[in-house]
């Protein structure tokens, strides 16, 4: 029993030591090596991560002007704009929202398909029919659905293999769990002019961050292409910024409900613990062993 | 051991009941009066926890199933459903993912556990055996498992996984290839593939609770093994009911990995997952690096580290077919390494070759990587096929104490009378 202590108390020193030491936004490279992103400060990040409401808005304002035009977000249904949790846009505005696409409907009783305004039980609209068109439209590859691209995308560490155990307590420590928003953010933010000498591929563009550095999708932020109304600052970096938030509550709506909770459930199970160890040690004494 | 059963029914229907079916007379000496050794360790609880395990991943499993479509149209959106849409679907979901690994976790904890105290050797041998079976459920049950969310991983893993059978093909021509489009249920990895995986991992787990029992039955003929290797002797002075000294004991190790388990499950879901599992199957579209889970990786370090695709088969298979032997392979007269100076090296080294194993199952087979593989598969082997027999032979254990009592009680047995565990009521 005395051995097992003293390597549980060695082991969340060493947990606590490194937690502390790498607190700090930590440059991570992604896969091929010598690509750095850096870990962003999210409002959704660690124990007690949240979305902002605000911030939500204007990243599906975002999505709805600039993404949604080639884009589609098929998991997503209109009524998921004011549930708890998310954006919380007001039933009105969501209502509003989802009655301004015209969405396909039917058959009718004459056994025709006909357009509507869009209802709140209807899935976000997709900009096109199907896969095909999508690829028809966009020189053969069909623009990914972002439902989840938040938890589909990921950042490969390159390295050594003795820093393997680190890096992964390291993660599980300091509860870095943001590597798809943070490779979104910089995927976003990384169109920059390739280096001398580099070939590009015709309908490529180049970004520093995407695996191969030769991507279908152009720069599609600019500064002041989307109006906020509410004094936020109107640069690529921000509508960037904002987006990605908004992507990482449609892929995880459930995000502050799941935090909130483990709270709890993890304070409650800490007291468990303690209260079962020390009916453990009550028992244990009183004999031989 | 089996022991005088002590169970006396107190009302009226029980003692009905005691006559016609004994179960609660047999849950009483199973874990209520079972005598257990004193001195065992937290080494010990991960049988329960592994009980504990195996209920969860089944009542969520239940509960995932009333949600979840198995066609290759519709699973992947109805696991987003779920996530989204159900009451506490996201819950379930994360809690059978991660349920998963810690499912996994426990058992290699309690399988090193097994090794390091000789606790496969007689008469345990069966027990051992059992356990290994269970092994086997398991990797099929979280395989198939892995598949149900259809997503590019579950979709690439199936394809390279059943592909592997077409090897036998180079044994008995078109042997493999009809094997491997019996198992799909077709000419490719489609719709008749997923159907069948879901069904048979709705059905394995069951089996798995079979073995369990049987696996617990084996147990309790000899009793439990404990850190020193040596048998019991005087039940009353070194062992003491199950009840409430190990029923607490346990319980309190589950609660402990409890707070791991909801650590993962609210703050980390995804971390031992793969990102790519959240992209959709796409038949025309390999991903570039299909890897399995963590808990497979050293047995996919094996797989790719043998040229041959038949050879990498075999020696994938082998390194679980070869546990089954292991009770007759090891011929140490010892069984705890704690008295086995030489071996225990040999045994800290099998740890790093497996945890070595698993760090390079998840790289790229390129360059130093592969040869990696290689030494390490090499050593796994004969770990197995030549550490074991000839440590066992050349070794000079260090002097076993003569009793469990010793350790105990120390030398001075004679020290009067003995304070005596009192079973509860």
């Amino acid at each position: 029993m005395e051995r097992i202590k003293r390597l549980k108390c060695a082991f969340a020193g060493a947990v606590a030591g490194l937690g502390l030491a790498l607190a700090i936004p930590q440059p991570v490279s992604a896969a091929g090596g010598a690509v750095e992103i850096e870990r962003q400060q999210w409002t959704f990040g660690g124990l007690f991560g949240y979305f902002d409401q605000a911030q939500l808005q204007r990243g599906f304002k975002v999505y709805y002007n600039v993404c949604a035009s080639c884009h589609s977000m098929n998991l997503l249904y209109y009524r998921n704009l004011s549930q708890p949790g998310g954006p919380e846009f007001s039933e009105e505005q969501m209502k509003a929202i989802a009655a301004s696409v015209e969405v396909t409907a039917g058959p009718n009783d004459d056994g025709e398909m006909f357009t509507r305004p869009g209802l709140p039980t209807d899935r976000f609209k997709a900009p096109y029919e199907n896969e095909k068109a999508a690829a028809a439209a966009n020189n053969g590859v069909a623009p990914p659905d972002l439902s989840v691209i938040a938890k589909a995308r990921t950042i490969e560490r390159d390295a050594a293999w003795y820093m393997f155990p680190v890096n992964l307590i390291s993660d599980l420590a300091t509860q870095y769990q943001e590597q798809g928003p943070d490779y979104i953010y910089a995927l976003l933010t990384g169109y920059v002019d390739p280096p001398e000498g580099f070939e590009l591929s015709s309908g490529a563009h180049y970004n520093r961050v995407y695996p191969g550095h030769q991507i279908a999708m152009p720069n599609v932020l600019s500064d002041d292409i989307v109006e906020y109304g509410d004094g936020t600052p109107q640069t690529a970096e921000q509508y960037a910024r904002d987006v990605t938030a908004f992507l990482m509550w449609a892929a995880e709506p459930k995000l502050e409900e799941r935090k909130q909770l483990g709270l709890k459930v993890i304070i409650y199970l800490i007291i468990l613990s303690l209260l079962l160890y020390l009916s453990k040690r009550a028992l244990w004494r009183n004999i031989e062993h | 051991m089996a022991h005088q059963s002590t169970y006396q029914p107190k009302t009226a229907f029980t003692r009905w009941l005691d006559t016609r079916l004994p179960i609660i007379r047999f849950m009483y000496d199973s874990i209520v009066t079972f005598p257990t050794p004193r001195n065992l360790t937290y080494l010990w609880t991960f049988g329960g926890i592994l009980t504990f395990c195996l209920l969860v991943q089944i009542v969520t499993g239940i509960i995932l199933a009333m949600h979840y479509a198995p066609h290759v149209d519709h699973a992947f959106n109805s696991i987003e459903h779920l996530m989204r849409d159900v009451n506490y679907g996201w819950l379930m979901r994360y809690t059978h993912a991660v349920g998963a690994s810690m499912f996994f976790l426990a058992v290699y904890i309690h399988m090193f556990r097994g090794l390091y105290y000789g606790s496969y050797k007689a008469p345990r041998e069966v027990l051992w055996i059992l356990g290994v079976i269970i092994l086997f459920l398991m990797i099929a049950t979280a395989f198939m498992g892995y598949s149900l969310p259809w997503g590019q991983m579950s979709f690439w893993a199936v394809t390279v996984i059943t592909n592997l059978f077409s090897s036998l093909d180079s044994i008995i021509p078109g042997l493999g290839t009809t094997l491997v489009q019996c198992i799909w249920g077709g000419f490719a990895v489609d719709n008749a593939t997923l159907n069948r995986l879901f069904s048979l991992h709705y059905l394995l787990p069951f089996i798995i609770a079979g073995v369990v029992g049987l696996h617990i039955w084996a147990l309790h003929v000899p009793g439990n093994n404990n850190p020193t290797g040596v048998d019991i002797k005087d039940v009353k002075k070194e062992a003491i009911p199950f009840h409430p000294y190990y029923t607490v004991k346990d319980v309190f190790a589950i609660a402990v990995f409890a707070v791991l388990f909801a650590y993962l499950v609210f703050y980390a879901p995804n971390y031992l997952g793969h990102a790519d599992n959240y992209i959709p199957a796409n038949p025309l579209q390999t991903p570039p690096h299909i890897v399995p889970e963590w808990y497979f990786l050293p047995f996919y370090a094996i797989l790719r580290a043998i040229p041959d695709k038949l050879g990498g088969v075999i020696a994938m298979v082998g390194a679980i077919v070869i546990l089954f032997f292991i009770p007759w392979l090891d011929t140490s007269r010892v069984r705890s390494t704690s008295y086995r100076p030489i071996y225990k090296w040999f045994f800290w080294l099998f740890v790093f070759t497996c945890l070595a194993l698993g760090y390079l199952g998840a790289k790229p087979a390129e360059g130093w990587y592969v040869v990696a593989s290689q030494v390490f598969t090499a050593y796994y082997f004969l770990h197995f096929l030549v550490v074991m027999p000839v440590v066992g032979i050349i070794e000079t254990p260090r002097p076993l104490p003569s009793s469990v009592a010793e350790t105990i009680y120390g030398r001075e047995t004679g020290a009067g009378p003995q304070p005596q565990a009192v079973p509860a009521e």
